[in-house]
């Protein structure tokens, strides 16, 4: 860029980030904020935008006095599943999709259009009757069976955008060089996908993190409870423990975010730039 | 090294016939090069001898072996591709040895032929860079040398040069040229850019439309095409082409201008005169065969283009050695040398040459 930044240009871009910024972290910060507020304080001080006073509490009585850890701990078997073998599998269909031509493709395409059209809530009684059918009510693999299904559409094609962005040139040179399609896809078109890869298990694992529906149909007992429901154990009868419900939601932020920073190196665009004359 | 030889190869994409009956042999160290306009099968005749498209029907062989189901990985065939298709992830060096890091060579053995084929290529200083960091010029180097590190039996160059500029391209273009006299190797070499075409080839195979025009020389091609669409492929400037009834010894043009071709073959009455701008002499009014008028002139320095219009045969274009003092609007006097024109039938193949009728 070499033309001349005009001030007032430039504060009105940072004044409008910051606006966007603030718009969508308040929530967040909000939060965090009583989750470290003392429970005694938590409607007194209820519109200030920080406490007079400031605790751990909360975080200690999740951890120590809840299930908390057992929700955690599910919900990460089920979301690391889901991620795993959606990613699999819409890798192969992506690459099927992108690279080979055959009978059938475009109804295939169709079919996995129409699925994602559904609203959710109409088919939670039939995947309740088949799961409650095959006896696997209260297991954590009837989860990460059902978000598969639900994520793989979706994430088939973002995979295949990821493929299709790849020259098909590349994979015949490397069959010219010696290579089988396997090779060529292992040695070349894989390291090329990682952003691709990153891009999905990260748009997966969010997904299946935070999916409460499916998760209070078909999951009622305690130990295989994932986070989402084990949160409404916070509300009783008479009253929500606010401050303990929100350090949860912190806590179980920090997997999410651990997650994407983990991936983030892979999702830096501009991998194949070199590659063909652009 | 190898000998090539196509016999009867098609192409067909559903009901859609690409390519028909293409009929090709290829010499041990042969320069080919298929030129045609786009459209015309040439890539995907290439791709079909590379092995990454299948072959509708006939038999392709190297050395008298069958190859039409033969995988490209085992036909040893090096190919340079027009986008390079560079690894991206991979240093120079890596992008170059590759093909011999599937094969499993010794790495001693690999980094030695890297090096030799990176000094032959002047790109030594770079073996450790991505190819995002490298020029165009650079990287279609880097293309050549994953090409020849192999030692392939035959190389294929499917438009190597169209995204480079002008300069870059007569560069390249004399450096793939020094490649083939020293690795002597099989090369064919697919473009639509003639000038290529021309200087590179011994041989050039001209594409329309799925069918060979014509096979030869580029000389060949030049002083004897086939048929109208080589004429008018083949030469820059284009060739005149016009149409005039055929006569004992003469052709006629609309008007009644009578051009004397004392050799002309026995021919019917609608065919077409060929001429190109080069073999047409500017003479005095009184004495050519036609009266042209000068619309545009362009002055080259070396040449002299004149976009004449003939009363009667429409325009005309002249190109002349040197600068001619002609200026837009002059009348001047066209001879055509008939030891130089073309006669094309109604089916525009070339009936038989003015020239060879003279012996």
């Amino acid at each position: 860029m070499t033309h001349s930044p005009k001030p007032v240009l430039a504060v009105g871009k940072y004044a409008a980030l910051l606006a966007y910024l603030s718009f969508a972290l308040f929530p967040l910060y909000w939060l965090l904020k009583i989750a470290v507020t003392p429970d005694q304080l938590i409607y007194t001080e209820g519109t200030n935008l920080w406490p007079s006073e400031f605790t751990f509490d909360n975080f200690r009585s999740v951890v120590f006095q809840t299930d908390f850890l057992s929700y955690f701990g599910n919900s990460l078997y089920v979301s690391l599943g889901t991620a795993a073998v959606t990613t699999l599998v819409a890798a192969g269909a992506g690459y099927a999709f992108s690279r080979f031509n055959f009978a059938g493709k475009r109804l295939l395409i169709a079919v996995m259009l129409i699925t994602q059209m559904f609203p959710l809530l109409m088919i939670i009684a039939p995947i309740y009757k088949i799961i409650a059918g095959l006896g696997m009510l209260n297991s954590l693999t009837s989860l990460i069976v059902v978000y598969t299904a639900f994520n793989v559409p979706f994430a088939t094609f973002l995979m295949q955008s990821f493929f299709d962005g790849i020259p098909k040139d590349l994979e015949e040179a490397a069959m010219m060089d010696g290579c089988s399609r396997f090779q060529a896809l292992y040695k070349v078109i894989f390291p090329l996908t990682l952003p691709g890869l990153g891009a999905t298990l990260g748009f997966v694992f969010t997904a299946a993190w935070s999916e409460l529906l499916f998760a209070l149909m078909l999951i009622s007992k305690n130990e295989a409870m994932t986070f989402p429901v084990g949160l409404l154990t916070f509300v009783s009868k008479f009253s929500v423990d606010w401050g303990q419900m929100m350090a949860a939601g912190v806590l179980a932020l920090v997997p999410s975010c651990l997650f994407f920073i983990f991936i983030q190196r892979y999702l830096v665009q501009g991998l194949t730039s070199g590659a063909v004359k652009g | 090294m190898a000998r090539i030889e196509l016999k009867d190869v098609k192409k067909r994409y559903g009901s859609v016939e690409v390519l028909r009956d293409v009929n090709l042999d290829i010499e041990d160290g042969e320069f080919i090069v298929l030129v045609g306009p786009s459209g015309c099968g040439k890539s995907t005749l290439l791709r079909m001898i590379a092995g990454l498209e299948p072959i509708t029907g006939g038999d392709f062989l190297i050395d008298g072996k069958r190859m039409n189901d033969v995988r490209p990985r085992d036909r040893d065939i090096a190919m340079v591709f027009q986008s390079y298709a560079l690894y991206p992830h991979m240093d120079v060096a890596r992008n170059m040895g590759f093909s011999m890091e599937i094969r499993k060579d010794p790495a001693a053995e690999r980094a030695s032929r890297v090096k030799k084929a990176a000094e032959t290529l002047g790109l030594t200083a770079l073996t450790e860079r991505l190819p995002k960091a490298l020029s165009g010029g650079q990287r279609q180097r880097v293309a050549m040398g994953r090409a020849i590190i192999r030692d392939p039996r035959a190389f294929l160059f499917d438009e190597p040069l169209s995204n480079l500029d002008a300069a870059l391209r007569v560069e390249m273009r004399l450096e793939i040229a020094r490649l083939h006299q020293k690795l002597g190797a099989t090369m064919i070499y697919v473009t639509h850019d003639q000038v290529e075409a021309l200087t590179l080839a011994d041989r050039i195979v001209v594409l329309n439309g799925g069918d060979i025009q014509q096979v030869g020389s580029p000389l060949e091609l030049y002083e004897r095409p086939a048929n109208k669409f080589v004429a008018q492929f083949i030469g820059s400037p284009t060739m005149n082409i016009v149409p005039v009834t055929g006569g004992d010894g003469e052709v006629k043009t609309a008007d009644g201008s009578v051009i004397k071709l004392p050799h002309l073959p026995d021919c019917g009455a609608a065919v077409e005169l060929g001429i190109r701008p080069e073999h047409i002499d500017v003479v005095d009014p009184s004495e050519g065969d036609l009266i042209g008028v000068a619309d545009v002139v362009e002055h080259l320095g070396s040449d002299t283009n004149i976009f004449t219009v003939v009363e009667g045969l429409g325009p005309l274009m002249v190109r002349k050695h040197g600068n001619i003092p002609a200026k837009s609007g002059d009348r001047l006097g066209l001879r055509i040398q008939p030891e130089n024109a073309h006669i094309f039938g109604p089916d525009g193949r070339a009936l038989r040459r003015v020239l060879e009728k003279v012996g």
